[in-house]
């Protein structure tokens, strides 16, 4: 419905001008073909982000998603200001992520909207960690339906959610043993 | 949870009983139950009893080999769960995916939506001992798999919607029994709504029991026909249009009561607008190829993507990170059976044994997909 | 003296057997006859879904395919009443425990139908972490159904074969 709206807005960043004369807001990913319209709702929200916690690192930004990344100690800030104001409170998944060469996880919460004009966004509020010891706060305060998500990134990564009530094994058996298993260095039996 | 702090578990008043794995009413799930009497005093779902590890296998495969074994999680929506992971692979490689293959990417998914939605339907009359439910559906099904195996050439694992298109064209016997298929099943609905919708024993064990607030479905996560029973518009199809989908008219059915029964109902409504789809792909397909020509191993270049569409449950969204070798980097699945999962502690608390099926199966929650 | 026995207990033995000869023939071929037949057209599997097969196992119990006229009645029985296992698809490290306590539960005479290529060998899932690599080493199979999933129609000649397999059973008490 917004999406109607973008494409005929401003003419400066009409698709078809390839070579921008026009002071446009430097335009880097955009002079090749591939006519992507700008990802005007993206930097606003990333504008709004960082405007608050100047802190907060912008990652990458589409046409309808928007990826920040910040600590542990700023994450439940950021994600109640993602809720509250910026009106994201429809948790879609949370994952993560073994970057074994840089020897760090990282733990996504992918987050949509139910306001109307956003609905299509979902915006990836990230945070990395030491693999020795990864010990992240909980969300469950601000998202409640990221309680069995962030169970089972738990038991994939070995990553601690403190302040969770309950991390038990959520897909794994039981008496699992092992390591983590979605850890780059656990191998699978078969392989 | 305040429960715990009313009886404690040793006390002779309380029972603690397993449902399932072993059980007609349970599937391949457990759920924990702490009964005081005929009420359900504490549930907790117990999943994982199929978890195969899909996540890991996809990052030793390539990605046209991931097709098969991912498309196994959620078997009765096949279609589905492929959908998304061909857009995020397509977008990663910047694949214009031709027209007739958009069209015929829709076609599948919404054939495999009513192939879902019908065993939903069935099983739902199952465990309301409405037996001709389970016996009308499971046999009309059938005909639905017959289409999709025309097109796709299995039962129902059609392995149709890969990265790059779709596997092969719709031979043209299958145009027109998909169209008489489709006006056949409409005047099958109308009596599916005179036998379970409208009769009194049903609304007599499924209205207002297990009521979903809006507030609490926003809170949780809720999505697909939960989320739409319970007020929430939410419709990857219509908020985040992908694939050819802005070509067909189609409504999004929303209800507000929040209960089992409008679960129910919105998976009919869905079917109906789904026949709608079909109908109007079908009648004006665009000729031309239907698959880009990719390779039996593609590069895909380095980037990371979050891609989600409306499968028959819910929004089925995928992350893949890849690095640029053939095989992903992370492959992250999100069935929408796992993120309505944490419903069900919730809406089991305080209802009578009897309800718990009703309830449990209502949530259209599918154990295999959920544990991937 | 020992031949005389032999002699003895030789034309003893010799009546003896005819006589089994005879009763054999009379009633205890009739009554495995008679038992083997009830069993094999009433066969009640166990409710364990245990994983994607059981789709096509709903559609063969559904109206198109329809296991009940041949006798596979619906499955909603308890354990000790029921006689046949469908382990429809993966089983994992989870589910296996179950599975053996299941099976060690059903009272004799009881059957296993291995449908499906993961419960066969594991199948597609051969090398995840968590599968395990075909049934036959924790219960005993007796009719593997390939597939992936196995048509409705490839389930229904598995219960044939095992039916037909039920109708050779040589003893009354079953294996």
């Amino acid at each position: 419905m917004s999406k109607a709206n973008v494409p005929a807005a401003p003419p400066p960043l009409a698709p078809k001008a390839a070579p921008p004369a026009p002071p446009a807001p430097a335009a880097p990913p955009a002079p090749p073909p591939p006519s992507k319209p700008e990802p005007i709702r993206a930097k606003s929200f990333a504008a709004q982000i960082t405007a608050r916690f100047p802190d907060v690192k912008v990652e990458w930004m589409k046409e309808s998603r928007l990826k920040v990344s910040t600590t542990p100690i700023r994450i439940k800030e950021l994600s109640l200001f993602a809720r509250d104001t910026m009106g994201f409170d429809h948790i879609s998944t949370v994952s993560g992520v073994d970057w074994i060469a840089k020897n760090e996880l990282e733990v996504d919460y992918f987050v949509g909207s139910s306001v109307a004009g956003q609905e299509d966004f979902i915006v990836d509020v990230s945070e990395r960690v030491p693999r020795e010891n990864p010990v992240v706060p909980t969300l469950i305060d601000v998202w409640k339906g990221a309680e069995y998500h962030e169970r089972e990134t738990h038991e994939m990564f070995g990553i601690n959610f403190q302040g969770h009530p309950d991390q038990r094994h959520i897909l794994l058996p039981e008496d699992w043993n092992d390591m983590p298993p979605l850890r780059k260095d656990y191998v699978s039996p078969g392989r | 949870m305040t429960v715990e702090s009313e009886y404690s578990p040793d006390s002779d008043r309380i029972m603690s009983v397993s449902l399932g794995p072993q059980h007609p009413g349970a599937g391949h799930f457990r759920i924990r139950l702490w009964l005081d009497g005929d009420y359900v005093v504490r549930a907790d779902p117990d999943p994982g009893y199929v978890h195969r590890g899909e996540e890991k296998m996809g990052e030793y495969r390539n990605y046209i080999q991931n097709v098969p074994h991912l498309e196994r999680p959620v078997i009765l929506d096949s279609s589905n769960i492929l959908f998304p992971y061909a857009i995020g692979v397509d977008e990663l490689m910047n694949n214009k995916i031709p027209p007739r293959g958009q069209y015929m990417r829709v076609i599948m998914s919404e054939i495999n939506r009513i192939i879902s939605d019908m065993y939903f339907l069935a099983i739902q009359g199952y465990f309301m001992g409405h037996t001709t439910m389970i016996t009308w559906c499971m046999g009309d099904r059938d005909f639905w798999i017959d289409l999709g195996e025309r097109i796709g050439g299995a039962r129902v694992t059609f392995a149709y919607i890969i990265p790059g298109g779709v596997r092969n064209d719709i031979p043209e016997f299958a145009i027109d029994k998909g169209l008489k298929t489709c006006d056949w099943f409409d005047k099958r609905m109308d009596e599916y709504e005179k036998i379970f919708f409208n009769n009194p024993m049903v609304h007599q064990r499924s209205d207002k029991v297990g009521v979903l607030s809006r507030e609490d479905a926003l809170a949780f996560g809720a999505t697909g026909t939960v989320a739409r029973a319970s007020g929430l518009t939410f419709d990857v199809r219509k908020d985040e249009p992908y694939s050819a989908y802005p070509d067909f008219e189609f409504k999004t059915p929303v209800l507000t009561a929040g209960d089992s029964w409008s679960r129910a109902y919105v998976a009919l409504l869905d079917m109906r607008e789904a026949v709608k789809i079909i109908r109007q792909a079908l009648k004006k397909l665009p000729p031309g190829s239907v698959r880009l020509k990719l390779g039996p191993q593609p590069r895909v270049p380095a980037g990371e993507v979050y891609a989600r569409t409306e499968a028959a449950r819910g929004e089925m969204s995928y992350q893949i990170i890849s690095d640029g070798s053939p095989r992903p980097y992370r492959l992250k699945i999100g069935t929408p059976d796992f993120k309505n999962l944490r419903i069900l502690p919730h809406l089991l608390r305080g209802v009578h044994v009897a309800d718990i099926p009703v309830i449990y199966w209502g949530l259209n929650y599918w154990p295999v997909s959920a544990d991937r | 003296m020992v031949v005389a026995q032999q002699e003895k207990t030789g034309a003893f033995q010799v009546l003896v057997g005819k006589v089994d000869d005879v009763l054999q023939y009379a009633i205890g071929d009739p009554m495995r006859y008679l038992a083997n037949w009830g069993r094999l057209y009433s066969l009640w599997p166990v409710h364990l879904e245990t994983a994607c097969c059981s789709v096509e196992v709903g559609a063969a119990a559904g109206s198109r395919f329809d296991i009940e006229r041949f006798g596979t009645l619906e499955a909603f029985g308890s354990l000790r009443a029921c006689d046949l296992i469908i382990v429809m698809g993966t089983v994992t490290r989870k589910l296996a425990p179950r599975l053996k306590l299941i099976y060690d539960q059903m009272a004799e005479p009881k059957w296993v139908i291995a449908m499906g290529a993961c419960s066969i060998t594991g199948g597609l899932y051969f090398d995840s972490y968590n599968v395990l690599r075909g049934i036959d080493d924790i219960i005993p199979v007796d009719v593997y159904v390939p597939g992936c999933p196995p048509r409705a129609e490839a389930l229904i000649q598995g219960i044939v074969l095992l039916q037909e397999k039920i109708r050779k059973m040589p003893t009354l008490s079953g294996r």
